[in-house]
């Protein structure tokens, strides 16, 4: 008995954005009297970071602090439509839709300090602290929190704007399957080493190695929570979950946490991570969506270093302790009939 | 603030990046952290209106039955039952997720009528005082059942003289656009098996996974003193469900409102519709606010699940590696209805024949019913399955040809310019420097060739 070690890979590509496209999502801003600038949506943060991230992307838009920003979602009273936060499209729709309001709403923000300033608004620049200055000024800047005021109070501007993201729906062609079915791809490729014992067919995860090409990373921290947490996700999938373990037949399905197992702290594998990034053209800054892929390929990969431990080759998720022994009493099968040469 | 932070590679493609940024491009922290540490965010749950009532579901105890009789008598005698809905009670009680982008037919009650096609599908609802009137009332409802056969493997289903599933469809398969299949044909496959040098074929299965999320499905409505409907939701998209269940409720649009935006997880298991008309339609006939929420059992064995796949590849392959023709054969079990597997399965054929730049591609992706708990959307919707099959048959490919798995992969990944099996051409591809990159932090020694690959150029093909 012995505990066999073996090494697997698996690279993938994932589409951004509902599957043909036709989801559009709205977003629209506008400052109070003080200068905060509130984005108003009905997107949904599941805990993947919209609200951090649609911040982020308005903040950079209008060249202010972050602070400066705040997100007002989920209420369908007081929010513009979202199409909904799924098929790794909430960074790409939503963060494309905030952009487009917070471009127009720094357009007018720039109009009114330009009147406040009296030079001309295509001299103006932001640096991020909160100041809109004359190019290559020091004196010559307004505060937005002075500048919000004269907005409203002096000069009856709104500073607002209005922003929609809608890749236009592509209906397949039946005979064919010719489409247009996403914004664009991420790219991620892992490598797997696991570790098999033998004589119980458990499998433990020892290491994996990410490499994922995002267009940006927006938020590297995020972009890291989503690609580690998602590879937990995908040795999770590889190893344990399923609600029905002797599929097609519906017995024996868990029914609580007690019986649905998945990987607990000890199960955790070392992660190296890369991030590239390679800006897509229709992404906030260039990002792509990331939020489901990151499950995916660790999964072949651990099938593919299970077969390189043990050369047990699994078709069937997932690779129970059950379904290990079995292969390896399969090929120990195979070894005695050859031994035993032909009848 | 400690943080885990991979290393961004800024090498790759340095012409195409530019990095004058303030905010993008840096570790800001997450809004929701605090709260979510502290025990401050507010989740649907938290909302505490007074005299709200509970709502438990009676379910099928059969895989697939004719309902002879429903009888309600000991169970509307618990103390503190308010109120049991039936489908009668349901203006339009067939729900309704694509009718408003035009993809038919409805085809799943929200209670059953005359007949159960799963195990757990909700028969009638009941409305109670508590919690615990509300279960205790559920388990007292009697249902009586002629029981049909039942089907659970979808090739099995999709045999001559299997039991019908769902009479909606009238198949127990998807139509598309008057194909009993999602297809996809590029190029040639059968003339590409007969140039092939090697011709590969293997099977690849996968079984029904639960989203998990902490927080389950769920809702707490409010009627209002404008006769509105306030409904705080844990759904992964606050439109969807206001205009689906408006068409359930046969009301104007206006007269809901969703308010949601901060869920416990949802990983595809909140996009269904499945919790917010019922309670809505019993919230209306009692008066009062209902809450509506899944239990951990329900969540795992009646809540939509991730398919289960049965995937079949067949790959026409040269001496030295190339791939020229791929053959895909997919059944996705769909379940008893169709909820969002009919999108999901085209979004699969659509992912084929995976990253790589095959010249012949054949698919069927077949959206098949079943008499299981339906499935719908999960993470990576149509694709994860798909992956783990394709990315298999790729190290199967490599081992019979006594290759490098990873220049395998090199010799035949995507680049830019190459026109997919979609018929669209690629562009901002990075394959090759992902594959680049993961062999070179895990001391996998790739050839000088293989190291000067690139995604923007044909180098070393």
């Amino acid at each position: 008995m012995a505990m066999l070690r073996g090494r697997g890979y698996a690279s993938v590509n994932y589409p951004t954005g509902m599957n043909l496209g036709g989801d559009p999502s709205q977003a629209l801003i506008h400052a109070t009297t003080t200068g905060t600038f509130v984005i108003s949506l009905s997107s949904v943060d599941l805990g993947q970071g919209i609200k951090t991230i649609t911040a982020q992307c308005a903040a950079e838009t209008l060249g202010l602090p972050i602070e400066n920003v705040l997100v007002d979602t989920a209420d369908t009273d007081t929010g513009p439509h979202c199409m909904g936060t799924f098929a790794s499209r909430g960074t790409h729709r939503v963060g494309n839709a905030v952009i487009m309001a917070a471009a127009e709403a720094r357009g007018v923000m720039l109009e009114v300090a330009a009147e406040e300033l009296e030079v001309d608004a295509g001299d103006l620049e932001t640096d991020g602290t909160g100041y809109i200055r004359l190019k290559g000024s020091k004196e010559k800047s307004i505060h937005i929190t002075d500048l919000a005021l004269a907005a409203h109070f002096k000069h009856g501007r709104t500073i607002s704007g209005r922003g929609i993201f809608l890749k236009e729906p592509s209906a397949p062609v039946p005979e064919t399957g010719e489409m247009d079915p996403d914004s664009c791809q991420a790219h991620a490729c892992t490598a797997a080493v696991v570790e098999v014992d033998d004589e119980t067919g458990v499998v433990e995860v020892l290491e994996l190695y990410n490499a994922y090409e995002i267009g940006r990373a927006l938020n590297p921290a995020m972009a890291t929570q989503q690609v580690e947490g998602g590879a937990w996700m995908g040795l999770s999938h590889a190893l344990f979950e399923t609600v029905e373990p002797y599929y097609p037949s519906r017995d024996h399905g868990p029914r609580d946490f007690g019986e649905y197992l998945m990987p607990g702290p000890a199960d955790i594998p070392v992660q190296h991570s890369l991030i590239l990034e390679r800006p897509a053209a229709s992404g906030p800054y260039g990002a792509k969506g990331i939020g489901e892929m990151t499950a995916n390929a660790p999964i072949p990969a651990i099938a593919n270093a299970i077969f390189d431990a043990c050369g047990v080759r699994l078709e069937a998720m997932p690779f129970t302790p059950e379904r290990v022994l079995r292969g390896l009493d399969a090929l120990r099968a195979d070894t005695a009939t050859q031994d035993a040469g032909p009848a | 603030m400690t943080y885990r932070l991979a290393a961004i590679d800024k090498s790759s493609f340095a012409a195409e990046r530019e990095d004058d940024f303030t905010v993008i491009g840096s570790v800001v922290r997450r809004s929701d952290a605090l709260g979510h540490v502290t025990g401050r965010t507010e989740f649907f749950e938290d909302v505490a209106p007074p005299g709200l009532a509970h709502l438990k579901m009676h379910r099928s105890a059969r895989h697939h039955a004719r309902i002879a009789g429903v009888d309600l008598t000991e169970a509307l005698a618990v103390p503190g039952v308010l109120k049991i809905l039936t489908h009668a009670d349901i203006p339009n009680n067939l729900y309704t997720p694509l009718k408003l982008i035009g993809v038919g037919p409805d085809d799943e009650p929200i209670l059953a009528v005359d007949k159960v096609r799963y195990l757990g599908e909700p028969i009638c609802a009941v409305v109670a005082v508590t919690e615990a009137a509300a279960l205790e009332g559920a388990a007292r409802v009697k249902v009586t059942y002629e029981d049909l056969p039942a089907v659970f493997d979808v090739e099995e289903a999709l045999a001559e003289g299997a039991p019908l599933v769902n009479e909606y469809h009238g198949q127990n398969h998807f139509i598309y656009e008057g194909h009993h299949c999602r297809r996809i044909r590029f190029g040639d496959v059968e003339k590409a098996f007969a140039e092939a040098d090697h011709v590969f074929e293997w099977r690849y299965q996968s079984a029904p996974i639960e989203q998990a999320p902490v927080e389950t499905t769920g809702c707490v409505v409010i009627p209002q003193a404008d006769g509105r409907l306030r409904i705080h939701s844990d759904t992964q998209a606050c439109f969807f469900t206001l205009d689906n269940t408006a068409l359930i409720l046969e009301t104007p649009f206006n007269k809901l409102r969703i308010v949601g935006g901060t869920v416990g997880g949802g990983f595809g298991g909140k996009v269904d519709v499945v919790v917010e008309p019922v309670a809505c339609v019993a919230a209306m006939m009692t008066d009062r606010p209902v809450k509506f929420v899944y239990n951990r059992y329900e969540e795992m064995q009646v809540s939509s699940p991730r398919a289960a796949e049965r995937i079949y590849i067949k790959d026409a392959v040269m001496d030295d590696g190339r791939i020229i023709g791929r053959k895909v054969t997919l059944y996705v079990d769909s379940g008893a209805y169709a909820r969002h597997t009919p999108y999901g399965t085209t979004k699969a054929a659509a992912h084929l024949p995976g990253p790589y730049s095959i010249p012949n591609v054949w698919a069927d992706c077949h959206c098949v019913f079943t008499n299981r708990t339906p499935s719908s959307a999960m993470r990576g919707f149509g694709v994860t399955i798909g992956d783990f099959a394709l990315e298999s048959q790729m190290d199967r490919i490599a081992r019979a040809l006594d290759m490098d798995p990873l220049r395998l992969r090199l010799l035949n990944a995507y680049r830019d310019g190459d026109l997919k099996a979609h018929r669209k051409v690629a562009e901002g591809t990075a394959l090759v420097e992902v594959i680049q990159k993961a062999a070179e932090m895990s001391g996998h020694e790739l050839p000088e060739a293989y190291r000067r690959m690139s995604s923007l150029t044909r180098e070393g093909l």
